[in-house]
C-alpha cells in the first residue's frame, strides 16, 4: 500500500535518511524503532511531502507521491501525528478536530465521527471549549490522534505516540491505537523509541541505525532477538 | 528602581488628569469633537493595522508594502471615480464602484506583492524579507508618482451629507459617521470570518503551527495568499474613506498613516487582532487629545515617542502574547 524505495533525504548537508526501503501493507500496524536521531521522525515526514526526498520514490497504492506537496498527500489518506502532537494551542479541543476535518464537506458524517473521537475518549468531550495548549500532555496526545483520525485516515502515521507519557496513559493510548486498526482497518505505521512497545503492537517491525534500515522481521521474531534485546530492550 | 517608576506615572496621570477634567468641564463640546476626531482617526489606523497584525501573525513579517496598497486603494478610487463623474453617473452608483474597484485593486496588489517579493523568501532570514518589503513600498511609490503625478490631487468626497444627521453635524461630519460605522462593519465581519469561517479556522491554525496545518491537508501558500488579500481589502476601505475625509491624496498618503498604523499594531501587541483595534483606537483617541490640548505640530513627534516607549517598556503590546509564546 505504502512503499518507500531507496529514499535518501538531506537536511543541507546532513544526510538524515540514506536509502531505506520500507514496505506497508493494507491493514498492517507496523513499528519503525531506533535510537534518538536514527532518522525516524525524518522517514514520517519525507513520507508526508514536509521534508522533500532527494533521491529514490514513495508510492502510496501504486501512485507516486514522492514530488507532491504535503497537502496533496493528505488527501490521498495519509495522516500523521507528528512528534511532540503540535496541538494548536489557541484553539480550541473541538476547532484542533474541526482542523483534522478541514478537507472534508460531509457535514453529517464529521458530525458522527466526532461522537466516535469523543467516545473514543471521553475526557475531550469535558475539555471541547478548552484552548488545546492547556491541556495536559496525555490529553494533547489523545487529541492529536482524534485530530488525525477526523481525516479519515487509511494509513496513520504516529510519531512516538508515548512520548513523556505516564505509564498508565501510554497503555490506554496503545489499546485505542490497536481498536482503531481492528474496527476501523486503519494501516498503521508507528514510530517509537520505546521498542518493546512498539513491537508488541505491531505486526511487522523495522529497526533504523543512521538513517539506514538494519533489520526487518515481524514484531515478534524482533522482540526476541538476542541484538535487539542488548540494543533496544535492555534486557 | 519600579516605585520611581510608579511615581512618576501617578503624578503624570493625575496632573493630564486634573487638566484634562478642568478642560472637559471648561468646554465639553470641544471635548466631544476631539473624542470624535479621535475614534475616527483611530478607525482608519484600525483598518490598515490589521493587515500589519494579520500578516505578521502568519509570517512573521513587517510588510511596509502595507502603506502602499492602503494609497493604491485610494488612487484607484480617485481614478474610477473622476471617470465615471465626467460621464455623469449617478453619484450613489459612482461610490459603490469607486470602493469596489479600490478593494478589487488593492487585493490583487497585495496578492501579487506577496507572490513576487515574500514568498520567494518565506524560507530566508527575515530581514531579507524586510528589505523586501521596504523595497517593494519603495517601488510602489515611485510607480504610482510617474503613473501619476507627484502633486496632490483633490480627492471629492464620494459620501453626502446625511439629512438625518444634520443636527449633529457641528460635532461630527457625515464623512466621519460613516468611517466609524464603516470600520464596525468591516471588524465584525472580520471577527466572524476569523472566528466561524473554514478558511479563518485555517489562518488561525496556520499561524499557530505551519507544518502542522500542511500535515491536516491545508494549502499554506493558500492561505497565507488570503490574508494579505483580506488585509489589503480593509486597507483599500481605510484609504478610500480617508481620501472622502482629507479631500486630498498622492502617492505618497501611505507612507505616514502606514508607519502610524503600524505604531498602532505594535501598541496593541502585533500578531494580535484585537491588539490591533484597541492599539489604533487608543493612539487615534490620543493623539487626538494631544493635539488639541497640547502641541497640534507634534502630532507625528508624539506618535513616535508612544512606539519607542512600548518598544522599551513592553515590546509585547497591550495585548500581544509575550514572546516565547508567539508562534
Ligand atoms: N530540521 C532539521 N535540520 C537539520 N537537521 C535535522 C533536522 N531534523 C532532524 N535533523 C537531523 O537528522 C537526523 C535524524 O533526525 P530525526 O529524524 O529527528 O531522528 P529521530 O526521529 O529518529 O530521533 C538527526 O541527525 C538530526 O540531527
Ligand atoms: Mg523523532
Amino acid at each position: 500500500m505504502l512503499k518507500l524505495k531507496d529514499v535518501h533525504t538531506y537536511y543541507g548537508n546532513i544526510h538524515a535518511l540514506k536509502g531505506i526501503n520500507i514496505e506497508v501493507t493494507e491493514g498492517e500496524v507496523i513499528s519503525l524503532i531506533g535510537a534518538n536521531g536514527a532518522g525516524k521522525s525524518t522517514t514520517l515526514m519525507t513520507t508526508s511531502g514536509v521534508v522533500p526526498a532527494k533521491r529514490g520514490s514513495i508510492e502510496f497504492k501504486g501512485k507516486d507521491i514522492t514530488h507532491l506537496p504535503a497537502d496533496e498527500i493528505v488527501k490521498l489518506g495519509i495522516c500523521q501525528v507528528p512528534e511532540g502532537r503540535r496541538i494548536f494551542p489557541y484553539l480550541t479541543v473541538a476547532e484542533n478536530l474541526d482542523m483534522g476535518a478541514f478537507l472534508r464537506n460531509d457535514t453529517d458524517q464529521i458530525k458522527s465521527d466526532m461522537d466516535y473521537v469523543y467516545g473514543l475518549f471521553p475526557i475531550l468531550a469535558n475539555r471541547r471549549n478548552q484552548a488545546g495548549g492547556t491541556l495536559s500532555g496525555g490529553e494533547q496526545q489523545m487529541l492529536a490522534i482524534s485530530r488525525a483520525l477526523m481525516c479519515r485516515p487509511k494509513v496513520l502515521l504516529l510519531d512516538e505516540p508515548s512520548l513523556g507519557l505516564a505509564p498508565i496513559i501510554i497503555k490506554q493510548i496503545f489499546s485505542i491505537i490497536k481498536k482503531i486498526n481492528e474496527e476501523q482497518n486503519t494501516t498503521i505505521f508507528i514510530v517509537e523509541q520505546n521498542a518493546n512497545l512498539a513491537l508488541k503492537a505491531a505486526h511487522r517491525g523495522y529497526v533504523m541505525e543512521n538513517g539506514v534500515i538494519t533489520m526487518t522481521d515481524t514484531g515478534e521474531n524482533l522482540l526476541s532477538n538476542e541484538n535487539i534485546k542488548k540494543a533496544y530492550l535492555g534486557i | 528602581m519600579r516605585w520611581i517608576y510608579i511615581t512618576i506615572g501617578v503624578a503624570i496621570t493625575g496632573v493630564l488628569g486634573f487638566l484634562g477634567i478642568r478642560e472637559v468641564v471648561s468646554d465639553p463640546v470641544y471635548f466631544l469633537e476631539l473624542l470624535l476626531g479621535g475614534l475616527t482617526r483611530g478607525s482608519i489606523y484600525a483598518l490598515i493595522a490589521l493587515g500589519y497584525t494579520m500578516v505578521y501573525g502568519i509570517i512573521q513579517l513587517i510588510n511596509f508594502a502595507h502603506g502602499e496598497i492602503y494609497m493604491i486603494g485610494a488612487m484607484t478610487a480617485l481614478i474610477v471615480a473622476s471617470v465615471l463623474g465626467l460621464w455623469g453617473w449617478n453619484a450613489g452608483v459612482i461610490a459603490i464602484l469607486a470602493v469596489v474597484f479600490a478593494v478589487v485593486y488593492s487585493c490583487a496588489y497585495g496578492f501579487t506583492v506577496e507572490k513576487i517579493a515574500y514568498k520567494p523568501l518565506r524560507n530566508a532570514p527575515r530581514l531579507s524579507a524586510l528589505i523586501s518589503a521596504i523595497g517593494m513600498s519603495l517601488f510602489l511609490q515611485n510607480y504610482v508618482m510617474l503613473a501619476q503625478t507627484p502633486e496632490f490631487m483633490p480627492f471629492r468626497s464620494l459620501i453626502p451629507d446625511f439629512a438625518f444627521w444634520e443636527p449633529y453635524a457641528h460635532i461630527m461630519s457625515s464623512v466621519e459617521l460613516t468611517i466609524i460605522v464603516t470600520t464596525v462593519i468591516v471588524m465584525v465581519l472580520l471577527g466572524i470570518l476569523i472566528k466561524f469561517t473554514r478558511i479563518g479556522k485555517a489562518m488561525r491554525a496556520t499561524a499557530q503551527d505551519k507544518v502542522m496545518a500542511a500535515l491536516l491537508g491545508i494549502n499554506v501558500n493558500q492561505v497565507i495568499s488570503t490574508t494579505f488579500v483580506v488585509g489589503s481589502a480593509t486597507a483599500a476601505i481605510g484609504g478610500v474613506l480617508i481620501a472622502c475625509h482629507v479631500g486630498q491624496i498622492n502617492f505618497f498618503i501611505g507612507f505616514l498613516a502606514g508607519l502610524k498604523a503600524f505604531i498602532a499594531a505594535v501598541l496593541g501587541g502585533i500578531g494580535s487582532i484585537p491588539g490591533a483595534v484597541l492599539g489604533s483606537l487608543v493612539l487615534g483617541i490620543s493623539e487626538s487629545f494631544f493635539t488639541g490640548y497640547f502641541w497640534s505640530e507634534y502630532e507625528d513627534v508624539f506618535a513616535f515617542s508612544i512606539l519607542v516607549i512600548i518598544l522599551i517598556f513592553r515590546p509585547s503590546g497591550i495585548l500581544g502574547k509575550h514572546e516565547a509564546q508567539k508562534v
